[in-house]
């Protein structure tokens, strides 16, 4: 029951739950997909297919951080600069 | 020289947000609304970190004046990377008549108290859209000026500054001690996880208030008025060409 890894899967799901709040489509919406994604994999207990997925998670939070930074630029181009093609 | 930057972060409503008028045409609202750091101050933050990183300066102080919730942006700022935060305690009716004039006054004495090397704004808030405090805060210290920084590069004691202007770019060389202030281009702010926000939580933030600095809060200005943005009238369907041409000339397009 109590794998190693648990902690390193509880803090993973803690920081993707925090960068949700900031979700365009809200973190409602965010948490249940979340939610639903680890559910999931509830009863995996491989070491080595655990480690991967937490790298997949760690790999989503990269890539929302992306968006989330694409998005914000995109704004203030939009609003602060004049359209150059 | 101190190595120290000074890095000035606004608390703004979020870009995201839309934005209302109060009824009473006084302002804003911005209870309950989502409020977050102003992103051209995250790219200033960025920045002063990033130097930090190079080992090129020492110590990055982040500073905001507003009410309590500032201390939330300080945050922000320490878990980019700032090492501590000056939070300028300004509440109520001078906070509602806080300018770019008296933020640049406050900087302005804190730059002096903290002999910091430079200071590093955002261009302009998204709220007020002012792009004043940078400039003033550089007349009132008497320092050179880099303002819309897209690249800045520290070389000796003078930094080397490509500024965005209209229709291309231009290259200044600065002395230091310098105010600088950061263009939308200038770098890619990083986000500020929870870990970082932890993490940041142990560091100090230090509370000062206007009168410690000897600042005077008066402000010149009166607002008037604040009015939202003509409505877009909406459009008009047509069934034929006929409609459509009768309709343009009608405007007065063809």
């Amino acid at each position: 029951m109590a794998n190693p890894l648990r902690g390193e899967v509880i803090k993973l799901y803690k920081n993707l739950l925090y960068i949700g709040r900031e979700y365009p489509k809200g973190s409602a919406y965010f948490r249940e997909r979340l939610k639903s994604a680890f559910m999931k994999n509830k009863d995996v207990t491989d070491p080595e297919k655990i480690k991967k997925l937490l790298a997949r998670g760690d790999f989503v939070i990269k890539e929302l951080e992306a968006l989330y930074f694409l998005r914000k630029y995109r704004a203030m181009k939009q609003r602060y600069y004049e359209q150059d093609k | 020289m101190s190595g120290r930057v000074l890095v000035g972060v606004k608390r703004v409503i979020d870009y995201a947000v839309k934005i209302r008028v109060k009824p009473d045409n006084s302002g804003v609202v911005t209870d309950g609304v989502k409020h977050s750091m102003n992103p051209f101050c995250e790219i200033a933050v960025e920045e002063a970190v990033k130097l930090k990183e190079k080992k090129l300066i020492k110590e990055v102080v982040a500073v905001s004046c507003g009410p309590q919730q500032s201390q939330e942006t300080i945050r922000t700022a320490l878990a980019m990377g700032a090492d501590r935060g000056i939070h300028v305690e300004v509440t109520g009716k001078d906070y509602e008549n806080l300018g770019p004039l008296q933020v640049s006054k406050i900087l302005a004495a804190l730059a002096k108290k903290e002999d910091a090397q430079l200071v590093i704004l955002g261009k302009q808030a998204i709220d007020d859209d002012c792009n004043q405090t940078g400039q003033m805060t550089a007349a009132l210290l008497d320092w050179p000026q880099g303002t819309f920084a897209s690249e800045v590069a520290l070389e000796a004691d003078k930094i080397k500054v490509v500024r965005e202007i209209d229709g291309g770019l231009e290259t200044i060389k600065v002395n230091t001690p310098a105010v600088l202030t950061a263009d939308l281009r200038l770098n890619t702010p990083r986000y500020a996880t929870l870990p970082n926000i932890m993490k940041a939580k142990k560091k100090k933030i230090a509370n000062v208030k206007p009168a410690d600095l000897g600042v005077d809060l008066t402000s010149r200005l009166e607002v008037l008025r604040v009015e939202e943005p003509p409505q877009r009238q909406a459009g008009v369907k047509v069934e034929t060409v006929d409609d459509l041409v009768g309709k343009l000339k009608e405007a007065g397009r063809i």
